[in-house]
Formats: structure tokens, C-alpha cells, sequence
């Protein structure tokens, strides 16, 4: 292709990266430097090293932390088992779908499910335990959570798991090693990778969910995208906001480069 | 031994699909429930259907997110397509940064993503409503449509431009004829999933949306946030199956793919 038509079909699309990915970075980290009046400060930045906000953000990463810890132990053994099923594709689909449903909607349905008068509460009453406070804890919070984010740690170990030689596992087996040795010797490195996609796409996500922890957890957790939510939407100190924001870009560049970022990772794409 | 296994395995896949779709069909089961609440089911009612298609409100609520959805991924589809088709004839190195300043977006948390085109709309003076809405839309879908057409582009032989080119086809040409039909499995495949992250997006809208412009999901949090109404429910059955319809629709898409494929091979 001529390198002139090549620009000319390049011009909207380096237009989209100046405007859409460029500029608002670099407006976040202006912004963070400004204060609600407009001046330039680095008060919010020491203001994100008080208690308040270090507590926020320590806490932000210990129900993100415990997601992504139950959502492996939920999605690791239900991806394997999927491997070994009839018709697999046919039930990752199934998996799947659940995720396609506006997030808004299951978290709705949690609403009603787990209420006082919901269907767990009668439940609860019928065995005798009786009808608990369950809407608005942390159990709900991290329970919902989870549910939402299974699909996406099923998907990539289940595509680690079947990319898998299974003659290696036969290999392991004949040599003698127990079903126990082979997993923790030959198929949990071999799907690692798998594991550390489905963990990108769970931990950064749980870091930022505002809906969420207003909904299903009644303002009780405060994670740091509940935090950039109320400073853009509600207090509109903007510039506190962005500074939040700057360290959850931080975050997550972190993560990305200790879990090695493959651009396989991106088959699985946000949430 | 192996069967009691057999069967604790399959136990344990039951009980997580359970699990999944538990919240789905409790949301469905209510929707017909006469009584009112997510409580006790009274008895069977079609009410919540008929208020639901009756809610003038509602009804322009769900063309806005249609046309917001539509637009927004044919506009994303056509900007994301050239940039591909560009960007697969870069040099090594700036194709790799191009791609990493794509890939941004789509592995950014919506949060800030939100919170960041609210400012830039703020400083470029573009009034919060359909217009921001369609343009962060577009902006969020870009990235997606050039993951999934660019591995397409990569799986063309370049021969068959050369091919084209020798026999002394102009550029467009090259492009509407060779590339463009080559990649389309790549291209329908990248307005699907432009489609269906746009009618799902709620943080991203929610941030950028002024008083007086909603879609769906926005819709849905204040709903919600006022407490259970069945109406609702209504409406998420309804969604749902909309949603299955897609799902079965981009299956076949899929299906079609691989087999043309299956074909070409």
C-alpha cells in the first residue's frame, strides 16, 4: 500500500489515540495536581498518604485480593472438569452467558435474593437458623463479586487447560506420580498462564466496582473506584478524584507487569 | 471408585451452574408474580409487561440505547477497520506501540475511563448528553474492533496483494476487493462485539451522561436504587432473551467463520 493512502486511512485512528487514550491520561494526572478551586497543589497527593485514604485503598486491595482468591478456587476446578465434559464448547458457552447480562441486572436480582424477606432469609428460616442480615454485609459483597467475575477466571484457565498436551498427564500417571503430584507438578505450571490472565481480569476490576459496594454492600466497603466515583460525581472534587485514579493506573500497571502481560491476555477483553 | 468421582465432579459442575443462573430465572419467575414483591409468588400476571411496554419513558430510554449501540458500533467499526488495515502495513516497532496504546483502553478499569472523558469533555466544551455519550461509545469500541480484525489481516497471505497489485489493480481496489472481503468474518465479529459492549456499559456512561439522557443501564441503577420493582423484572426478562438471541447470533457467526475457514484450509 502507498505510504499517502496509508496515512490518510491512519488519520482517524491517530486521532481516536490522541483524543481517547493520549489526552485523558494526561488530563487525569493534570488534574490531580489542581485543587477544588483550581489551584495548582500537591496537596492531594499528601492527602492519599493520611490514614483515611492509605485504609481505603489497604482495604480496596483485601476484598480485591479475597475476589480473585475465591474466584480461582471456584473457576480452576470448574474449568477442569469443563475440559472433560461431552459437549464443552456447548457448556463454556453456558458459562458465558451469564456475563453477557448487564452486570446491573444480577446485582438487582441479589437485591431481592438475599433481602430480608428474600428467598436465602426463607430458607435460613425453614432449616431453623433464622432469617439473617445478609444484604449489605461484607459475605454479600465478596459472594456477588465473585459470581460476576467467574466467568472471566473460568475462560482463560479453560483455554490454558485445553491448549495442554494431555499425554503429559498420562507420562506423569505411568511414572508413578499420584493424581495429586501430577497436578501440582504438571498441570498447574503448565496453565499458570492461564491462571495469571484470569487473575488480571478479576483483580483490577474488584479494585474499581463502585455499583456494587452502593447496592449490595449499602456503602459499607468503599473500594477505590467507589472512591473516584464520589469525588467526580458527588463531592466534584475533581482533582482528588484524578489523584485516586493515578494510583489506580499505577495499580494497575503493577499487576499487568508482575503477571506479564501477554497480548493473549486480551482474548478475554475488560470488564 | 472412579464412578462415585464420576459423579462428584458432576455434582460439583451442577451446583456451579446452578449457582449462575440462579439470580437469572429468580428474576424471570418474579416478573409474572402478581403479588408485588420478590417475596412470596401469589400468582401468575402479565401487569409488569403491559407497564412496561406502556412507559413512554422507558420505551425512548431503550431506542436511545439501540441507537447509541448501533451507531456507535458502525462508526467504531469503520474508523477501527482503516486503522487496522493501516497499522498491519506499519514497521515492526511503531505497529507494537501503536498496539499498546490501543490495548489502553480495553484493559483500563471503566472507572477511569469514565472519570477521565468527563473531564475532556468538560475542557473541550461538549455538553454532556447523546453526543458525549455516543463519542466515549465509539471511543471504547475502537479498541475492539482492531483486536479482532487485525489477527484476520495477519492471517492474509500478502501474495495476494502483490497478485492484485501486479495485475494492475489501483489501491481502493486492493482494498475493497482483496482485503475488505478477506477480513469481513474479523469485521462482523468486531461490530458484534462493539454492539454488545456498548448496550452493556453502565460505568462509563453513567460517568458522562448529563441530567435528561439515559440508557438502559443507567436507568436500571436508579430504578434499583429505589428498591425492588417488579417492572423491572419485567424488563430484564425481556433483556434477557434479547440477549440469548444475540448470543445464539454471534455463535452462528462464529460458526460460519470457522468453517469458511475450514473451507479455505
Amino acid at each position: 500500500m502507498s505510504a499517502k493512502a496509508r496515512t490518510l486511512y491512519l488519520i482517524p485512528y491517530l486521532l481516536w489515540i490522541l483524543f481517547f487514550v493520549i489526552a485523558p491520561i494526561l488530563l487525569i494526572v493534570y488534574y490531580s495536581f489542581y485543587d477544588v478551586q483550581g489551584n495548582f497543589t500537591f496537596a492531594n497527593y499528601s492527602k492519599f498518604f493520611t490514614s483515611v485514604y492509605l485504609q481505603m485503598t489497604l482495604s480496596s486491595f483485601w476484598y480485591a485480593l479475597l475476589i480473585t482468591l475465591f474466584s480461582l478456587l471456584v473457576s480452576y476446578p470448574t474449568a477442569y472438569l469443563l475440559t472433560k465434559t461431552k459437549h464443552k464448547s456447548l457448556w463454556l458457552l453456558l458459562i458465558i452467558l451469564p456475563s453477557w447480562i448487564n452486570l446491573l441486572l444480577k446485582a438487582y436480582a441479589f437485591i431481592g435474593i438475599f433481602g430480608t424477606y428474600g428467598v436465602v432469609n426463607a430458607l435460613l428460616e425453614t432449616v431453623g437458623i433464622g432469617s439473617q442480615q445478609i444484604l449489605f454485609t461484607d459475605f454479600s459483597f465478596v459472594f456477588v463479586s465473585v459470581y460476576i467475575f467467574i466467568p472471566f477466571m473460568i475462560l482463560p484457565i479453560f483455554n490454558a487447560l485445553e491448549k495442554m498436551n494431555p499425554s503429559l498427564i498420562y507420562a506423569s500417571r505411568d511414572l508413578g506420580a499420584s493424581a495429586f503430584t501430577t497436578f501440582r507438578k504438571v498441570v498447574f505450571p503448565l496453565t499458570i498462564e492461564g491462571v495469571k490472565a484470569g487473575i488480571i481480569a478479576v483483580f483490577i476490576p474488584s479494585l474499581s466496582l463502585f455499583m456494587l459496594t452502593r447496592l449490595i454492600a449499602g456503602n459499607r466497603v468503599i473500594t477505590l473506584g467507589t472512591a473516584i466515583e464520589q469525588h467526580f460525581l458527588v463531592t466534584e472534587d475533581w482533582g482528588m478524584g484524578a489523584t485516586i485514579a493515578v494510583f489506580l493506573i499505577i495499580i494497575m500497571a503493577l499487576v499487568m507487569a508482575l503477571m506479564g502481560l501477554r497480548k493473549r491476555g486480551l482474548d478475554l477483553v475488560k470488564r | 471408585m472412579s464412578n462415585a468421582k464420576f459423579k462428584l465432579s458432576n455434582l460439583y459442575l451442577i451446583l456451579v451452574f446452578a449457582v449462575l443462573y440462579a439470580p437469572i430465572v429468580y428474576l424471570m419467575v418474579y416478573s409474572f408474580n402478581s403479588g408485588g414483591t420478590m417475596r412470596e409468588f401469589e400468582g401468575f400476571t402479565l401487569e409488569y409487561y403491559s407497564e412496561v411496554l406502556a412507559d413512554a419513558r422507558l420505551l425512548i430510554i431503550v431506542l436511545n440505547t439501540f441507537i447509541i449501540a448501533l451507531l456507535s458500533s458502525a462508526i467504531a467499526t469503520i474508523i477501527g477497520v482503516f486503522g487496522a488495515i493501516a497499522m498491519h502495513f506499519i514497521k515492526n516497532n511503531a505497529k507494537q506501540s501503536l498496539l499498546t496504546l490501543n490495548n489502553v483502553l480495553i484493559v483500563s478499569p471503566d472507572v477511569i475511563i469514565g472519570a477521565s472523558f468527563l473531564i475532556l469533555f468538560t475542557i473541550i466544551g461538549i455538553n454532556l448528553g447523546f453526543t458525549s455519550v455516543l463519542l466515549s461509545h465509539i471511543a471504547f469500541s475502537i479498541p475492539i474492533v482492531v483486536i479482532m480484525v487485525l489477527p484476520k489481516l495477519q492471517e492474509m497471505s500478502n501474495s495476494l496483494i502483490d497478485a492484485a497489485r501486479d495485475l494492475g489493480a489501483s489501491n481502493w481496489y486492493v482494498i475493497s476487493r482483496v482485503i475488505l472481503p478477506f477480513i469481513k468474518p474479523g469485521i462482523f465479529a468486531g461490530f458484534f462485539m462493539a454492539l454488545t459492549y456498548s448496550m452493556d456499559d453502565f460505568a462509563v456512561t453513567f460517568f458522562v451522561t448529563g441530567n435528561g439522557y439515559s440508557t438502559l443501564a443507567v436507568e436500571i441503577y436508579s430504578r434499583a436504587r429505589q428498591g425492588v420493582s417488579l417492572s423491572i423484572n419485567a424488563l430484564s426478562t425481556l433483556i434477557f432473551l434479547f440477549t440469548i438471541l444475540l448470543v445464539i447470533g454471534y455463535y452462528f457467526i462464529n460458526q460460519r467463520n470457522n468453517r469458511t475457514q475450514g473451507r479455505e484450509g
